[in-house]
């Protein structure tokens, strides 16, 4: 499929988006209502530029039909459920059918292949397996490939290094600042990474820069390389690198990649800098019309040097919103708000400080505010309070960050909208 | 028959204890005592001071979270075992000091301890009921 005649592949991906779209508007009202109000009939999509005419789904769109209401299939047919956060109180739902379950590990599996993965390797999965694409994406991956996995999940990291060395893992699946951690601890505890069997990591589901990469290679002794995914439209697997390390391969026969200006959501020419936006027209049960991703990259049309003829993209260089990802999880600077309204009673002014400390994880940290209503001559109580934020916030959003407890107006106010968020992470490319 | 103290929030940042100071002496607010409590990233300052009213208005207006708290300031016998006695009469009592700091009066005579306590009138009542000595807002302004 990665190697397709580009000819045949745009009469396949023409031919994929009608049957979406008229499958779409039979049985997401959703959609039905979207394409009505665009005026436009599933019968005037002929080629796969005729694209353009259709609506663009966002995220709000999931949220508004929260939790099942974008599925296409009856819920007999829902064998997988994942879920990540969303910009308020609700999250992300996304649903598989068996066929999309086998369309997933499909697509992970070209991806772990293009770096070299096969039958006889170990392949060492330190993501998340839970409501988090990420673990369950790469093993099935993996386990269609037939290599063997080990499910290690995150965290751990001394029992992840020897597990490394006793079971010779050949392929390493996480963060890239878990891979950093993974380094760090190794060296420390004396292991030597380059006698040990590593050959590739694929790194994802936090943005990373090439100087990282270089800090990862020398570290681990193997091949890094990034893949890109999210879970509204699979999870892993929508985007991978290939051994040339420069950009993105997209499995396009399946997850249709546009660029558009965020601003007047018209499409940019190819190379240019803009929005990503993905049609995922395969899929059983969520298809998504043009889903914009809020991740900001450009399309890279020539053909690259491995051979593969589906296109690429660079490797994603911000957001359009003030989404940050940290250590895999998806925080918006309003869900912190809301989790302190809460808890303050008032919304507090305070500002987010994202990091990658010196042993590699990102660390956020809330710097919060002390007001008059708030404060306490008794530091017992003052304590209490930063513990109720940190421990509001891991409930909800399944992240341990750090809260620091700031005199008022040391965070700088602006005239219009606030700075909520400091990015202190090198994510230069 | 309490006190109140000035409690300010404190980031530790070089130079933020004496801009507190700095606005105090301003404001012509003479210092009788103090204590200062610090995690890692903050401070909460406690002053006794001889004016409460001016000490917060002038503290607030030059934006630090100030607040103002019920203590109670105890005279003492300024020898060994003065301070353990009035410290008995609290906590026989089944009371919670959460936290204390003391200092010596000006004659040298006496000491002053000041508490913060959960049940401000229970430790009064102890405090009285066990003959000590506790010196009003006034008093303790006039030190």
């Amino acid at each position: 499929m990665e190697f397709m005649d580009r000819g045949r592949l745009r009469a396949l991906q023409a031919e994929r988006l009608r049957e979406c779209v008229k499958r779409v508007y039979e049985k997401v009202p959703h959609y039905r209502r979207k394409l009505d109000a665009a005026g436009v009939r599933p019968g005037d999509i002929r080629g796969i530029e005729d694209i353009t005419l259709l609506p663009f789904t966002s995220k709000e769109d999931l949220r508004e039909n929260y939790p099942f209401g974008m599925f296409a299939v009856p819920m007999e047919e829902v064998v997988r459920i994942h879920a990540s956060s969303g910009t308020t109180g609700k999250s992300t739902v996304v649903g598989y059918t068996r066929a999309d379950v086998a369309l997933w590990a499909e697509v992970m599996a070209r991806t772990l292949g293009a770096g070299g993965t096969q039958a006889g390797d170990v392949v060492q999965n330190s993501y998340g397996y839970g409501l988090f694409t990420g673990g369950l994406g790469a093993h099935y991956g993996a386990e269609l490939i037939g290599a063997s996995v080990i499910p290690t999940s995150g965290g751990q990291t001394k029992r992840q290094l020897q597990i490394m060395q006793d079971f010779g893992s050949t392929v390493l699946c996480c963060t890239p600042s878990y891979a950093l951690v993974i380094g760090e601890e190794g060296k420390e505890m004396g292991v030597n990474f380059a006698d040990l069997p590593l050959r590739v990591g694929f790194f994802g589901a936090e943005p990373w820069s090439q100087s990282m990469r270089q800090e990862i290679e020398a570290a681990l002794h193997c091949h890094a390389l990034d893949i890109y995914g999210l879970s509204e439209i699979i999870g892993p697997g929508v985007g991978f690198e290939c051994l040339e390390k420069s950009g993105l391969h997209i499995n396009e026969d399946h997850f249709y990649p546009e660029v558009i200006d965020p601003t007047s959501s018209e499409p940019v020419p190819d190379g240019e800098l803009g929005e990503v936006v993905f049609t995922a027209f395969t899929k059983e049960a969520l298809p998504l019309l043009r889903y914009r991703t809020r991740d900001i990259s450009r399309i890279i049309a020539e053909q690259c040097p491995c051979g593969r003829t589906v296109r690429r993209i660079q490797r994603v260089t911000g957001r359009t919103d003030d989404m940050l990802i940290i250590r895999g999880v998806n925080v918006f600077p309003s869900q912190i708000e809301e989790i302190l309204m809460r808890v303050e009673g008032t919304t507090p002014n305070y500002l987010l400080v994202v990091d990658r400390k010196p042993r590699g994880l990102d660390e956020l940290e809330v710097e919060v505010e002390v007001s008059e209503q708030v404060f306490s001559d008794e530091m017992s109580k003052l304590e209490a309070l930063s513990e109720q934020i940190r421990s509001e916030i891991d409930n909800m959003l399944g992240l341990r960050v750090a809260v620091r407890l700031v005199e008022p107006k040391s965070i700088e106010r602006s005239a219009g909208k606030a700075k909520r968020v400091i990015d202190r992470r090198d994510l230069g490319r | 028959m309490t006190a109140v103290q000035i409690s300010v929030f404190l980031e530790n940042k070089s130079g933020r204890l004496a801009e507190v100071l700095r606005a105090a002496a301003q404001a012509g607010v003479n210092i009788r005592a103090l204590s200062l409590a610090e995690t890692i990233d903050y401070g909460v300052l406690r002053l006794i001071v001889d004016k409460p009213g001016e000490a917060r208005r002038s503290l607030s207006d030059a934006g630090f979270t100030v607040s103002e708290t019920e203590v109670i300031a105890v005279e003492m016998p300024d020898r060994p075992g003065g301070l353990a006695g009035i410290v008995d009469l609290v906590t026989k009592r089944g009371l919670n000091i959460e936290y204390l700091y003391a200092f010596v009066g000006r004659r040298g005579e006496n000491a002053i301890v000041v508490f913060r306590v959960d049940d401000v009138s229970a430790a009064v009542a102890a405090l009285q009921q066990g003959g000590a000595r506790i010196l009003s807002a006034s008093e303790l302004a006039a030190i």
